[in-house]
């Protein structure tokens, strides 16, 4: 797998042993976390750059993280929590494990300026339950900076306590969704909650709690060192930043590439070596499994951001981008995507439980040759129904990739269900 | 019920969190228990229930939610093979057959000597490295071609 550098996260590839507290404080780490504690710099300052830099979150809504940050209650007498989500298990995404391997120190980072600002008295990194590796890994980069006096009590002299954990999960994709690894961090069946209340006020442990991507916050050391207009100048307005694309399936090079918001797709492909052995390109998930397909015609003329790829019907999600050449037969990939969401549903919802069923099953019909004419209305129907039923997002994961698939390919879908076999 | 080594990783697992939450250490715990036992009776389940002063139900809920837990006794060697649209585009159909074929299993089974059960996982988030599978939950095998599942089964087989 290739991992293109970047200046802001992946910025210590090139070094031996980029994943050690040396190696990442020779490439500058640390030193925004120590201007921070030396000058005192006020809460609102650092939240303030946040605003200007357009980081977004990087997990997949995309919301923008200085508000999330300024959303946290300012004077609650008690305890607050910092909370990182690595529960990466979206198909096609693959970036947050590459930071935990390669440069946790520049999450760590990120995470105690994120405890500063917040006023957090503790941080939990939620990691994904099948990465031990990387899992272990984070461990020995936080005994790192424990050594350090990075972590732990009066840190760096200043006074301030602060420490974070790992809390590392057993599989279950729900718990990307941020109430419910809140629940599964509380050692509960990780169900997501009804919102309101958010977790800004109402979190983990019932405490004030901010939830951001891995990605997210191991920008943030870099934002508060070279000032938010310089991540903004990066990307592009409204789209601050480099971002790790993953790129997954037919390429020569599948890998993470660390570029800039706003690049065009033709040339992230192109980093990734092209369509594998020079295959026509089909199509393209651009933003992870849950977001709506998009035809690679389409894709060729799209820049990599958030605002480009919503303009044209999908999302950029987590950046996770799955490219299929002119082989893929779009039912098969649609029921494949369709049982994971039948198999990781939760349980709790009725239109997701039961409905994401629906959609596994008459996909697996349509592809098994039992496909009735009148199913592809069936499959509208249910998709329809799930969508803005649920308590939390991942009905609409369910229900999205269905109705891209139909939206761009249902001719394929007639095809299957008329002839019993693939145009493909 | 659990040796002295399990009892010290579940107690620095617990330490992790403010005292009144020793709940928040169930999953640890109870992936600590596996590693040691190889699955989660009844019987570990409730002794991880009495150590964090929880339920046995609300422990059995965890266990029964994530599905990385062993709910029965299984082969020596759990192999999870990711067959989700990433890795299924770079030939993890493939390297499944292949490991059913030399296993004479299908998935959620295990071999008649216990050494093996091959088992259909779900996203991985390691999707670059596709196709790959899981040994035993913790151990990753990344890239997988014909020749490299040969030589994992060679090795677990000599373990």
């Amino acid at each position: 797998m290739v991992i293109q550098g970047g200046p802001v996260i992946f910025n210590t590839l090139h070094l031996p042993e980029p994943w050690k507290l040396s190696t990442y404080e020779s490439a500058g780490g640390y030193a925004a976390l120590k201007k921070i504690l030396a000058d005192k710099t006020p809460a609102e300052d650092v939240i303030n750059e946040l605003k200007t830099s357009a980081l977004r979150g990087r997990g997949g809504a995309g919301f923008p993280t200085g508000l999330k940050w300024s959303f946290m209650p300012r004077n609650y007498e008690g305890d607050k929590y910092l909370v990182c989500n690595s529960d990466e298990g979206e198909p096609g995404t693959f970036k947050d494990r590459d930071i935990l391997r390669y440069n946790p120190h520049a999450l760590i980072e990120g995470m105690i300026i994120g405890g500063y600002t917040l006023g957090a008295k503790a941080g939990y990194n939620y990691i994904h339950g099948e990465i031990w590796a990387e899992y272990e890994r984070f461990e020995q980069a936080l005994e790192e900076a424990r050594a350090a006096n990075l972590l732990g009590k009066n840190i760096l002299g200043s006074g301030w306590d602060f420490d974070i954990h790992a809390h590392h999960g057993y599989g279950a994709y729900v718990c990307g969704e941020e109430t419910a690894l809140l629940e599964s961090i509380e050692g509960k069946k990780g169900q997501p909650r009804f919102k309101p209340p958010f977790p800004a006020s109402f979190g983990l442990y019932g405490k004030p709690t901010t939830i951001n991507n891995t990605e997210t916050l191991a920008s943030i050391p870099w934002i508060v060192r070279h000032g938010g207009q310089k991540f903004l100048e990066l990307g592009k307005p409204n789209n601050g930043g480099t971002k790790i694309f993953s790129v997954s399936g037919h390429v020569e090079k599948p890998g993470n590439y660390e570029i800039s918001l706003g690049t065009p797709f033709s040339e992230l492909l192109e980093m990734a070596g092209g369509v594998k052995g020079g295959r026509r390109l089909k199509a393209v998930i651009p933003g992870g499994s849950s977001v709506p397909v998009l035809p690679g015609e389409v894709m060729m003329d799209l820049t990599m951001d958030y605002d480009s790829i919503a303009k044209a019907g999908s999302y950029l999600g987590a950046g996770s981008v799955i490219v299929m050449d002119d082989t893929v037969c779009m039912v098969r990939a649609l029921e494949r995507l369709s049982y994971f969401y039948f198999e990781e549903s939760c349980g709790q919802c009725t239109p997701c439980r039961e409905g994401a069923g629906w959609l596994y099953r008459v996909v697996h019909r349509i592809e098994h040759g039992q496909g009735r004419p009148e199913d592809l209305d069936l499959l509208d129907s249910v998709a329809g129904n799930i969508m803005g039923r649920t308590i939390c997002a991942l009905g609409d994961a369910a229900a999205m990739p269905v109705q891209g698939m139909l939206k761009h390919y249902r001719r394929e879908f007639e095809h299957h269900i008329e002839h019993k076999k693939c145009l493909a | 019920m659990l040796s002295a080594e399990s009892l010290a990783q579940i107690d620095k697992e617990i330490a992790k969190y403010p005292v009144e939450q020793r709940q928040s250490a169930v999953m640890s715990a109870l992936r600590i228990a596996q590693v040691e036992k190889g699955w989660l009776s009844n019987e570990v389940m409730d002794f991880v229930a009495h150590y964090l002063g929880m339920q046995p139900v609300a422990v059995y809920e965890v266990a029964t939610f994530y599905n990385m837990y062993n709910m029965k006794p299984l082969g020596r060697h759990k192999l999870c093979v990711c067959t989700n649209l990433p890795c299924k585009l770079m030939g993890a159909d493939r390297i499944a057959d292949k490991l059913k074929q030399e296993l004479g299993i299908e998935f959620g089974e295990t071999t008649e000597d216990k050494e093996f059960t091959l088992v259909e996982g779900e996203c991985m988030g390691a999707c670059g490295d596709a196709p790959l599978l899981l040994v035993n939950n913790h151990r990753m095998e990344s890239f997988l071609d014909e020749g490299k599942v040969d030589a994992l089964l060679d090795e677990l087989k000599g373990k």
